[in-house]
């Protein structure tokens, strides 16, 4: 066999040939992060469930509606937006311990101990004709009122912020600040 | 000094392009891995609605979208300005949406199901008739998490 030599492939094409497939995978792919707001829709009730709903004691509910005209209404008082984290959070954590406020459970929890965790659940309602963006912006404060009691606890129990915290504290923490957020049967706010 | 003040009509010597291609193949690796396919084509008009307290979807696999809005201007001649709800590529109504999750569901393994996100896509202006019909038939089908797409908003 004679040592022929093979003849080098030319190379300088492979570069548009590369840039080629970049821009087909530029122009295809997107790279925008999905974001928002999670939340677990209640499962279909069924007649047991009914039974239980109406078992919930009255202190334990306020109820946030949202009208057709974007108006605000927390436990049954009109109410503005900025104010409405405030609220919530005073009706989670009920400092004063008052008696129209809900009620706390002590429970043991892992690594913090027994902490009264509240009972208090939001009831969110909404009429056909609010916009998608008041909703939002109403679901925006109540998952702000809660993170905020989170972080205030995580500091307080921990010295850090609840997001810098390990995976069993941040559950610990979940656990002693639930979010009870309850997004109840459609109905017509309106008609009342 | 001479060297570099002088105008000397020596030539330049080509810049050396062997190594082009290695560089556009990184850029190509790197859009490759960090991006992921167009999911399909947008046919409702949708400006999400701003936030401050969002959280990143994990998984983005296995997301399925849900876009409610206004059709797209060239459609608004068929279809009208009414909002509409588009599953993969087409109009459909909250009936649809079964199926939707049902095909969604197969398509995803079946370790992975349980994690699997509906992910609402709802103009700002949408009224929320439409979305509590969507929602209630998500629970009815038990596709139970769902995410409200939405924008970080600036301080």
């Amino acid at each position: 066999m004679g040592k022929h030599k093979t003849p080098e492939i030319n190379s300088s094409s492979t570069a548009d040939i590369a840039f080629l497939l970049l821009c087909y995978f530029l122009m295809t792919t997107t790279m925008d992060q999905q974001s928002g707001l999670q939340r677990r829709l209640p499962p279909m009730p069924n007649e047991q469930q009914k039974v239980e709903d109406q078992k919930v004691n009255r202190r334990n509910i306020i109820v946030v509606k949202i009208n057709s005209a974007d108006r605000l209404f927390a436990g049954s008082e009109p109410m503005d937006l900025i104010y409405l984290k405030d609220k919530i959070k005073e009706f989670l954590t009920n400092p004063n311990n008052d008696p129209s406020l809900p009620e706390k459970e002590v429970k043991t929890l892992d690594i913090i101990g027994e902490y009264p965790v509240s009972k208090g659940v939001i009831s969110l309602q909404n009429d056909r004709g609010t916009s998608y963006q008041a909703y939002i912006a109403v679901q925006n404060e109540l998952v702000k009122a809660i993170n905020e009691l989170r972080d205030e606890l995580s500091i307080a129990k921990f010295g850090k912020k609840y997001i810098k915290l390990e995976t069993a504290e941040q559950e610990v923490i979940r656990k002693a600040i639930p979010q009870n957020i309850s997004e109840a049967e459609p109905k017509d706010v309106s008609k009342k | 000094m001479s060297k570099f003040g002088g105008r000397n009509k020596k030539e330049m010597p080509a810049i050396s392009t062997s190594s082009l291609p290695d560089i556009v193949f990184m850029l190509l690796f790197f859009f490759m891995v960090t991006t992921q396919m167009r999911q399909s084509e947008a046919k409702v008009i949708v400006k999400i609605p701003e936030a401050s307290e969002v959280a990143k979807l994990e998984r983005k696999d296995l997301a399925s979208y849900i876009n409610i809005g206004m059709p797209a201007k060239h459609l608004q001649a068929q279809y009208g300005t009414e909002s509409r709800i588009q599953l993969n590529d087409s109009f459909k109504n909250t009936a649809d949406i079964r199926d939707f999750i049902a095909a969604e569901r197969d398509s995803k393994s079946e370790a992975d199901r349980q994690f699997m996100t509906v992910v609402i896509k709802a103009d700002e202006e949408v009224r929320m008739g439409i979305i509590t019909d969507v929602k209630q038939e998500l629970r009815r089908c038990s596709a139970l998490k769902v995410m409200y797409s939405a924008r970080k908003s600036g301080k």
